[in-house]
């Protein structure tokens, strides 16, 4: 475990030499408010930027994206054969992302990358980028990360964690890809173990007090599916929704996507899309009917599905990271934390 | 890295018109590249995207059986964009096919038992490659009886009319084809729903019988006290559920019920797992 000084003066000349060989990511602001985007070639990361309203999941993990293609021109020998699309396989670093967003890097992984499949567009992304976080030193009134499997100072998905001292950065390099960031940078300065790890411990924990909003997990796993999917409360829960998709487009850890194909000309091309569970048409089959027809279904589907699901599923705690986007953004204000304590503390009568 | 995404090229080598009302086709594709066949290696009960450069993707059971070679057979429902496009296509047009995906019936707990198919309407696919399957002289004897019922609305709409005759007139499987109705004087068959018929006809359960039960949702709705008063427990019930359905690898996240996704957990449940999940299908 590596611990160098970066001296602020000299972060954009690092930025500008990384530039030269990585593709770079970074929050910037404009009219949409914060966002982890490409940065232009005279761009430079805000770092101190507040919390972004998207999650970085794009980087990965684009809204639409191309996948495959074919010609459609029949006097063309492979006519009506899909071929993969070119890919930039540029390396890629992203700086900025916050711990609890570079966790829910590994909650995605899990979907994109198991035993029986491998998601090559989600992977290759995945093989060729850095995450470099920086600890969240005033985290915001809806953080619930530490309740939530990570924290402000969470190493968890990060190959570089970087603490804001004002005058300076100081960086734990956590894995060889972080290395290689730091070397692309030129940043080398070492700066001492012990004493670094002391001044981290400190920042978490003066980080971790000011979180004061948290949800209860503990019983989830006990409970059965079909118990908590007939618990009376849902319809209270789903009552305001308006079934806007809001939650899951900000969110870090939904991964949904729908396929479909578009022509021009004579070139077919196979893109996927988000997609979200709030859609009516997300489960509605071509007979007309519908399994998941009302909305009181559809935000169960989301609960269950990040809260218990995937949780009975993989045995990696549950599909959220407490980043509270969803809670700020929801326009009816519904609050994960409250149901997610609603499940929690669920008792079916007997 | 495979990527999943990507179909095997196939060309459509015969089309042919399954029922009387035109509404399904089944369509024969062999494979462009040679060694695709054994690649698409697969198992009765599985499932496949049938795919369309520029219109899109649909996942139909896989009516030809492991035993045929040379092809793969699919019986499709116009429907949607995708069906409706793919019933007006035509031999020696290209296309692709993704998989086989899912999983299948249990072959390997039906050896030496009675099997018991019943079946309704197009839901039929699958459980004609069971048949062809269990059927070929090599297999034959892995199982004990084999009884199917099969029914559909009138005559015209019963899939693979010819093979269920053949059928019909072996010794070694018991057929009991239905109608809801016919007006047919020669209709020599069953007349009757199928729950009913599977009451009045399907063998009486033992711990070595499994019904294998595929159809429509009003179907499967009656079916099922019809085998329970025949004494079938719920593990004795093999089931194959749809949704709708994207990726066919357990990725887009659409086809779950509960923890299960239905495309790469399924489609083939016991009846007794999903009763442990909800009715989302």
């Amino acid at each position: 475990m590596n611990f160098i000084t970066i001296d602020k003066n000299d972060w954009a000349a690092g930025i500008d030499q990384l530039k030269k060989t990585y593709l770079v990511f970074g929050p910037v602001q404009d009219e949409n408010g914060c966002q982890i985007k490409p940065l232009a070639p005279d761009v430079q990361p805000e770092m101190g930027a507040p919390a972004t309203v998207m999650s970085p999941k794009s980087v990965l993990f684009p809204q639409t994206e191309k996948i495959l293609t074919a010609t459609l021109d029949e006097s063309s020998k492979d006519h009506h054969i899909m071929k993969p699309v070119d890919k930039n396989d540029t390396p890629r670093a992203v700086l900025g992302i916050r711990p609890y967003d570079a966790k829910a890097v590994q909650l995605v992984k899990l979907n994109f990358d198991n035993p029986d499949y491998k998601d090559p567009y989600w992977c290759d992304a995945y093989d060729i980028t850095t995450f470099v976080g920086v600890g969240v030193n005033r985290p915001g009134p809806c953080d619930f990360s530490t309740s939530a499997g990570c924290g402000p100072f969470s190493e968890q998905g990060l190959d570089v964690l970087m603490a804001d001292l004002d005058d300076r950065y100081l960086a734990k390099v956590l894995t060889p890809k972080g290395e290689a960031w730091a070397a692309a940078c030129g940043f080398d300065t070492p700066a001492d173990t012990a004493e670094s790890q002391t001044l981290f411990d400190i920042l978490q924990k003066e980080a971790e007090k000011q979180i004061n909003t948290a949800i209860s997990t503990d019983n989830l796993a006990q409970k059965t599916i079909l118990d908590l999917y007939e618990a009376p409360f849902w319809d209270d829960v789903a009552f305001s929704c308006i079934n806007c998709g809001t939650c899951t487009f900000v969110c870090p850890t939904c991964w949904c996507f729908d396929i479909q194909d578009e022509t021009k000309h004579q070139t077919a091309v196979r893109f996927r899309n988000w997609d979200s569970c709030m859609s009516p048409l997300f489960t509605h089959h071509a007979s007309g009917h519908n399994p998941r027809e009302s909305k009181i279904h559809r935000v169960r589907q989301r609960f269950m599905h990040k809260l218990k699901y995937f949780l009975d599923k993989y045995d990696q705690g549950i599909m959220c990271v407490g980043c509270g986007r969803c809670v700020a953004s929801c326009p009816v204000n519904i609050d994960i934390r409250e149901v997610c304590n609603l499940m929690n503390d669920y008792q079916k009568d007997k | 890295m495979e990527n999943p995404y990507m179909p095997y090229p196939v060309r459509i080598d015969n089309i042919e018109v399954a029922t009387e009302d035109k509404s399904l086709k089944t369509f024969t594709f062999v494979f462009l590249n040679p060694g695709d066949e054994e690649k698409f290696a697969y198992k009765a009960g599985q499932f496949a995207e049938l795919s369309i450069p520029g219109v899109g993707e649909i996942p139909i059971g896989i009516a030809s059986s492991p035993v045929e070679k040379g092809f793969v057979k699919f019986t499709v429902f116009r429907t949607g964009v995708v069906t409706t496009h793919l019933h007006n296509m035509k031999k020696g047009d290209i296309m692709g096919i993704r998989g086989p995906l899912g999983n299948w019936y249990p072959w390997e707990k039906l050896e030496n038992k009675n099997v018991v198919i019943i079946g309704g309407g197009f839901a039929f696919t699958t459980l004609r490659s069971s048949i062809v399957y269990m059927l070929d002289p090599a297999n034959r004897s892995k199982f004990k009886n084999i009884d199917v019922v099969y029914g559909a609305r009138s005559p015209g709409m019963l899939l693979y009319r010819e093979e269920l005759f053949e059928w019909e007139k072996r010794e070694d499987i018991n057929m009991h084809i239905t109608v809801d109705g016919t007006d047919d004087p020669e209709w020599k068959y069953h007349k009757g729903f199928v729950p009913q018929v599977v009451e009045q006809n399907a063998p009486a359960a033992d711990k070595d019988t499994y019904a294998i039960v595929c159809g429509p949702p009003i179907m499967i709705k009656f079916t099922q006290p019809a085998l329970t008063k025949l004494g079938y427990q719920d593990n004795q019930i093999i089931m194959s559920l749809e949704n709708r359905m994207k990726c066919g690898i357990g990725m887009c996240g659409r086809c779950n019920i509960g923890k299960e996704l239905v495309c790469k957990d399924g489609p083939v449940f016991t009846l007794e797992e999903i009763n442990q999940t909800p009715k989302e299908y």
